[in-house]
């Protein structure tokens, strides 16, 4: 993408910006600049600060030192008063929160709206406006019915009545959070293309992201955080995703690579089952896992895999269809039965579904098999055990804990996923349900996660990947269905497949007609 | 049921109907105005016992009848006031607050009326607003008295109810209100204050609720009792949920009520020999919860009712 010219004046700047939370330093000393015209991707892992120092700049934080420059009317950077949302927006910044910051009971065009007219005024002004949205519309081709209902609009649909939020207010400078973490492949490659079109027509964009991918192909300019401190700012052009992986991690990281494999017999078989109600209902599902193979689910969240993960899981009663662990019919089976004949289940929710917070590390690493007589004798609990097995698993699994007895809420996402894995796998499951499994993770656990995942496929178990991430899919799976309202196709060899048709299919489209 | 037909042909049936249900008007839209901005208020029924005690003592003191008014509107701001520091920018749980406004404004009214008149024994009155008289309106047959015979406070209720709906769907303030209730990130985000709303808010609906105790002292009877507001406050927050915070719905809920009652009191002198008279006293109650287990099932609650926001937090 060709970057902005050289001369194009500075919208933005921040200067030596520190924001500690007691003793954690989120931000440390960053400076950045932001030109009209550029898109800069503000790259790094979770807990980096990027999200902290995107606040700081909007006014939901105030920054211990430092200060932010925005370019004024007179052509001269004028300092931003701090703490001021009100001000951001005055001086021409634009956020699209990634929790979207929307009144679900009020209409696209009330919340577009919102606190763009004094509170005072007997009438809202409400022709002149929708004229203003209209050429706005069709300016920058974000298209929404503006009549709707919040509630009632897709997610790509909210996400662009938050860019609007910002355009009908003439924002200059545009900020997104996470922006594709919530959108379909499609759905991501419009929103790019739009915003190029948007730099093209004059405003700074900064996108946050820890998608590689995304930052390659649709940024001018890449800003690596790393702890909270800038560790590399740089062009897009001449910079490979090799780099800035190792750029956010701090240090090399090895690929995982899925060893051609040879799958076994069926192992894990569902007919015609169909479970749950309303949005998340599944109906008609089969698929077939053989030893030995990882099976991906891909899909936009919401359209089922959560039900289906229940279903295999034993949460949740079937009312129609049947399950089969290697040959045998299992029949109506509670979650202990499913644990009990080997499933691993590491669920979407890992922090309400995969741990207890309040409960110690070497509590939860032996919660699934607190039967077991290496944990109980007697109907007494074997503590002493249990924390000496914890042991061994946190220096096994790496998980960074103070102590095997510290409370597992207190972990980061990455450490709690790896007590889940560390649970579940060392048990040598048949079948692994694998729900999400890197969500929010970053690099590194990520790759933990992948590698625990493929090991577990070395040994012959059957593992189910559903996931998001078509990145993870592909690279993962030896096959891989769709699921969409609650329909799953059949499981194509992932050879098979690529990353467009995956997408047609997430978003509901016939593959062999669209492509 | 002869007897039945006869009392909803009467017209004094239905001028009681909505005699009635002024209270419970103010009531439920102040109600629903603290509850949009996403603030419960359980004060409300201290609130209608200070209006009560504040709006009468004033007129008692010598004050005008609308100065009254204004003293009721404001001792219920300031408990409004109390409520909304506690629960928006400290966060306390509504719950807790709510009942702690209740009791602390409910036992300072009764405090002070002790205070004030220490030694009598049969509470002095004052003279109350009288039915409006509208020329023409009031004197057509049936309608004119069973609807136009009213105090003014009445017709404030009712003229309070459109201009409520108003505010809420057609002017800026309105909307902001709906969104904060809803999701107050929404709000910080476009620039505007979440605690201003949500306190403004909740201030200018305790007054509107201390109106309807004012009504009962100053319209309904010409004196202060202790109990008089006798549970009224909490079949508000019930009509609330009943009215899915909308003021029309609102204004139907408050009068079906109120015809429940005034037809529960009628038919208890016609056929009361036989039933006793405590099962006519519950038919409102028992009415109000059947028709909020039918409605409220799929409420559209506000979604961040009872959720207190801090800034930077999400």
């Amino acid at each position: 993408m060709a970057p902005p010219a050289i001369d194009a004046p500075v919208l933005l700047r921040l200067e030596g910006i520190t924001k500690r939370f007691g003793a954690l330093t989120a931000n440390g000393d960053v400076s950045l600049d932001l030109r009209q015209g550029e898109i800069l991707a503000l790259l790094g892992e979770n807990g980096a600060g990027k999200t902290t120092l995107m606040n700081i700049l909007f006014g939901h934080y105030v920054a211990d030192e430092g200060q932010v420059l925005v370019l004024g009317s007179h052509g001269a950077l004028e300092e931003l008063e701090p703490g001021s949302p009100h001000a951001a927006l005055d001086a021409g910044i634009g956020m699209v929160h990634q929790h979207f910051t929307l009144a679900e009971n009020l209409s696209a065009f009330d919340n577009i709206l919102l606190g763009t007219e004094p509170l005072s005024a007997i009438k809202s002004a409400r022709l002149p406006a929708r004229k203003k949205l209209d050429e706005l519309m069709e300016r920058s081709g974000l298209a929404v019915n503006l009549d709707t209902r919040i509630s009632n609009l897709s997610v790509g649909e909210k996400q662009r009545v938050e860019i609007l939020k910002a355009l009908y207010r003439d924002a200059r400078v545009l900020v997104l959070d996470e922006p594709t973490a919530v959108l379909t492949p499609q759905e991501s490659e419009t929103l790019f293309a739009t915003l190029t079109k948007l730099a093209g027509d004059g405003l700074g964009i900064i996108f946050i992201s820890h998608k590689l991918a995304e930052v390659m192909a649709s940024s001018h300019r890449v800003a690596v955080l790393r702890g909270g401190r800038k560790v590399a700012d740089l062009p897009t052009e001449g910079s490979s995703q090799r780099q800035l992986a190792e750029l956010m991690v701090g240090h090399e990281i090895s690929e995982t690579v899925r060893e051609p494999g040879t799958p076994g017999a069926p192992l894990f078989v569902l007919t015609g089952v169909a479970a749950g109600h309303g949005r998340d209902a599944i109906s008609d599902v089969s698929l077939d896992l053989r030893a030995g193979e990882i099976l991906g689910i891909a899909g936009v969240s919401g359209n089922g895999q959560t039900t289906l993960a229940r279903v295999i899981s034993g949460l949740e009663t079937v009312s129609a269809g049947i399950l089969m662990l290697e040959g045998d019919e299992l029949g109506q089976v509670s979650a202990r039965q499913m644990i009990d004949i080997g499933l691993a289940r590491i669920p979407e929710d890992r922090h309400h579904d995969g741990i207890v917070g309040a409960m110690t590390v070497s509590e939860n690493l032996a919660i699934e098999g607190i039967r077991k007589p290496e944990n109980q004798r007697f109907g007494m609990l074997r503590f002493s055990a249990m924390r000496d097995r914890a042991k061994d698993l946190i220096e096994a699994y790496d998980i960074r804990c103070q102590s095997e007895a510290s409370p597992a809420r207190l972990l980061s996402g990455g450490n709690i996923q790896k007590i889940v894995l560390a649970r579940t796998l060392e048990t040598e499951p048949k079948v692994v349900l694998a729900a999400q499994p890197s969500r929010g993770l970053d690099v590194g656990a990520t790759s933990d996660v992948h590698k625990r995942l493929l090991a577990a496929r070395a040994r012959g178990a059957g593992v189910i990947l559903i996931s998001e991430d078509l990145d993870e899919l592909m690279r993962l799976s030896d096959r891989i269905a769709v699921i969409h309202r609650g329909h799953l196709s059949q499981a194509e060899p992932t050879e098979d497949l690529d990353r467009s048709k995956l997408g047609l299919r997430m978003a509901g489209h016939d593959g062999e007609e669209a492509a | 049921m002869i007897e039945i037909l006869d009392i909803l042909v009467s017209e004094n049936f239905w001028a009681a109907s909505l005699r009635i249900a002024t209270p419970l008007i103010f009531g439920v839209i102040g109600a629903l105005i603290c509850e949009r901005a996403g603030v419960l208020n359980l004060g409300i029924e201290g609130i209608f016992t200070a209006g009560a005690m504040a709006g009468w003592m004033a007129v008692w003191l010598g004050a005008g009848l609308w100065g009254g008014v204004l003293v009721a509107a404001l001792a219920g701001g300031l408990f409004g006031l109390l409520h909304a520091i506690l629960t928006v920018p400290l966060g306390l749980s509504q719950h807790v607050s709510g009942i702690g406004v209740t009791l602390f404004a409910t036992s300072l009214s009764y405090f002070i009326y002790r205070t004030a008149l220490p030694d009598v024994s049969s509470p002095p009155r004052i003279e109350a607003f009288q039915p409006l008289d509208i020329p023409t309106l009031s004197d057509l047959p049936f309608i004119g008295p069973a609807l136009f015979q009213q105090t003014s406070l009445t017709f404030l209720a009712l003229i309070l109810v459109l201009a409520t709906s108003y505010v809420l769907y057609r002017t800026p303030l309105g909307l902001a209100i709906q969104a904060v209730g809803d999701n107050p990130s929404a709000v910080e985000s476009q620039g505007l204050s979440v605690y201003a709303l949500r306190m403004g808010a909740v201030v200018v609906g305790s007054s509107i609720m201390a109106l309807g105790g004012a009504f009962l002292t100053m319209s309904a009877f010409d004196a202060f009792f202790f109990g008089m507001v006798n549970g009224r406050g909490w079949i508000c927050i019930a009509l609330t949920v009943f009215a899915s915070w909308r003021p029309g719905k609102a204004l139907i809920g408050a009068l079906l009520f109120g015809a429940f009652d005034a037809f529960q009191v009628r038919l208890q002198t016609e056929v009361g020999s036989f039933i006793p008279g405590q099962v006519f006293l519950m038919m409102p109650y028992i009415l109000s919860i059947i028709a909020l287990i039918v409605v409220a099932r799929k409420a559209d609650y506000p979604r961040a009712l009872l959720v207190p926001y801090f800034r930077g937090q999400r």
